[in-house]
């Protein structure tokens, strides 16, 4: 929308009620209230994630409980095991959401770790500019042209199957785009008029970095980060499918929905509340990122 | 157009070789610093018969010299023995896998982009009504369940219940073999073009010389066919590149699942047995595709979009 357009629609708004008070975090905190598909999500999440918190730490049963007397029992809220066991008579209740523990850790810690080598690689390149700049950028090109997956097989293949490990395989090959996004962001704000206007009125470097610069680039990175966890849960669960990710005793998502493959025509149940609870998950993150992205920039669609 | 193209595709090219380099190399040193060799998941062997292995392939050479062979024979389009499919060397495996790894990818690719192209074209036209809705949760959900978990149950269900195909195997590329991987293989794909067409229709359809074909009178039929496709259709080419990039790891777990003889299942084997030279050798034969197939679908993004184009320079 052009400037005058998006002038047009505010005056249009405030006629129609008047909404133009307050900062722009507050606005868009505002319009992302109103979107039901991701304030729905948010709870489903939150709702997953205390489940995750508290059902392994005050369930009866452990995760690594076998009981040879309840193999593969269906899910029945008489017996007590609510999502059914599994071949070795584990209770799957306690297991899905325990896998859940890891498999968010996961998601989040990875994220983390792409966070702080994305922002940090992409704001000092936007930052230097000129030949640094075009250097550091041409990397993160060749990078991208790599099968990342690959590597991050190989990452965990080489270094062990450490749970440690897997955050930073996972997070060290994830930060590409968003040193991108950093990067550009802080060049465009950079050439903003605003930004001229801030220094011919003669504030100083901290306050308009903290007044036009960060408020700028958070947005389109909170974005991303919020597509990047699932995307980061889906990598873990895909290694622990192949045998590569997260190891017995341990569980997660990808190990349980691995573990219910080969009995699933017997015992279809093993595989239905770890799926369910995966694909949940990476549709309340997907609704979430789409809010965020519709709130801070209402200028998109 | 043509002069400013072929620098480009020169100068990708240019890059594409240290590109390639830099795979080979990181892969080889990082399987290097792998603790734990091929031979250690035997039974135990004897000190003399690991030493005559270890010399058989060339392992008791200094590392560097190890790295100098290694680059000198890939460029010969050797990537050395298989340490764990004896009979192979890695160049035969690749030999025998890649064509039916590619032979899935393409056939998923195009049934990703007609059905994936169909839905968006079509969910768009229709704008906020009862199609668009369904097919862009459809495309939402295609995306948030992974192929691991549809794959399995599509095999259960069209192969175990109606026993309508085979639940698993290639039986030498049989068209009813390859139903099952295909479809597992293609769905998130569909679903991500499926929106990014839905998306480039939307924009397309709003600007400004759409709505001068129609002031002009032309029935929309030819306005959607010649304006609106064409300029729609730009991000789907710039997003081909990943699109196939995609669905080559997909087919990792894919041909795992359905015991299929590609080239991803011998690189979660030759990973999972520390088959050095066989993973080596993949990574790199994938890298090389990658590179390749980016620049041709960034070349074509470059032919469909002039601004694209002037950034090239």
């Amino acid at each position: 929308m052009s400037a005058s357009g998006l002038l047009q629609s505010r005056v249009l708004r405030r006629a129609a009620g008047g909404e133009l008070s307050g900062s722009l975090w507050r606005q868009a905190g505002r319009r992302f209230r109103r979107n039901r598909a991701a304030m729905g999500s948010i709870g489903v999440l939150l709702a997953i994630a205390l489940a995750s918190v508290l059902v392994p730490a005050f369930w009866p049963h452990a995760i690594e409980d076998a009981s040879w007397e309840n193999i593969l029992r269906p899910p029945s809220f008489e017996t007590g095991h609510w999502f059914g066991t599994d071949a070795n008579g584990r209770d799957q209740f306690v297991r899905v959401f325990y896998g859940g523990r890891i498999s968010l850790t996961i998601g989040l810690m990875t994220t983390l770790v792409a966070l702080g080598i994305g922002v940090g690689y992409g704001s000092v390149a936007g930052f230097a500019g000129g030949r640094t700049d075009g250097f550091m950028m041409r990397m993160v090109d060749i990078l991208y042209s790599l099968p990342l997956l690959f590597f991050i097989i190989i990452l965990v293949t080489v270094f062990g199957r450490n749970i440690f490990l897997i955050f930073v395989a996972i997070g060290a090959v994830e930060w590409l785009t968003l040193s991108r996004i950093v990067r550009g962001q802080t060049l465009s704000v950079k050439a903003r008029e605003y930004v001229e206007s801030a220094v011919a009125i003669g504030l100083s470097k901290p306050a308009i970095l903290r007044r036009h610069i960060i408020p700028n680039v958070v947005g389109p990175v909170v974005v991303y980060v919020t597509l990047l966890i699932p995307t980061n849960i889906l990598i873990e669960s895909y290694l622990s499918f192949i045998g590569l990710g997260v190891q017995e005793p341990l569980t997660s998502w990808g190990l349980l929905i691995s573990q219910a493959v080969g009995q699933l025509d017997t015992a279809p149940w093993l595989i239905l509340f770890p799926a369910t609870l995966l694909a949940l998950t990476m549709f309340c993150f997907n609704f979430i990122g789409d809010g965020l992205r519709d709130a801070l920039d209402p200028t998109g669609r | 157009m043509l002069a400013p193209m072929l620098a480009f595709t020169l100068r990708r090219l240019a890059v594409a070789i240290p590109t390639l380099l830099a795979i080979a190399t990181a892969s080889f040193f990082l399987m290097r610093a792998a603790p734990g060799g091929p031979f250690d998941t035997e039974a135990d062997l004897d000190p003399e018969v690991l030493e005559s292995l270890y010399r058989a392939y060339g392992l008791d050479q200094p590392l560097l010299e190890q790295y100098r062979i290694y680059l000198a024979n890939v460029l010969k389009g050797d990537f050395g023995p298989s340490l764990v499919y004896e009979d192979f060397n890695v160049t035969e495996l690749i030999a025998i896998g890649l064509p039916v790894s590619a032979r899935l990818g393409v056939t998923a690719m195009l049934l990703a982009l007609l059905f994936g192209g169909t839905c968006g074209i079509v969910a768009a036209l229709r704008h906020n009504r009862l199609f668009d809705h369904a097919t862009m949760t459809m495309a939402m959900t295609g995306i948030a369940i992974p192929s691991f978990v549809t794959a399995p149950i599509l095999a259960l269900f069209f192969g175990l219940y109606l026993k309508l195909l085979p639940v698993a195997g290639w039986n030498g590329g049989a068209a009813a073999n390859m139903v099952l991987p295909v479809i597992a293989l293609a769905l998130p794909q569909l679903a991500i073009i499926a929106r990014l067409m839905r998306g480039g229709m939307l924009e397309v359809l709003r600007a400004n010389f759409v709505r001068t074909a129609r002031a002009k009178g032309l029935p929309e039929r030819q306005v959607v066919i010649n304006h609106v496709l064409q300029s729609a259709a730009v991000p789907l080419v710039g997003y081909l590149g990943p699109a196939l990039a995609g669905i080559m790891t997909g087919s990792l777990v894919i041909e795992l699942i359905f015991d299929l003889p590609g080239i991803g299942r011998y690189f979660i084997q030759g990973a999972l047995n520390r088959d050095y030279p066989l993973v080596m050798g993949i990574v790199i034969v994938y890298g090389a595709l990658i590179i390749l197939l980016n620049l041709l679908s960034d070349l074509a993004y470059a032919a469909l979009d002039p601004r694209v184009r002037r950034t090239y320079r």
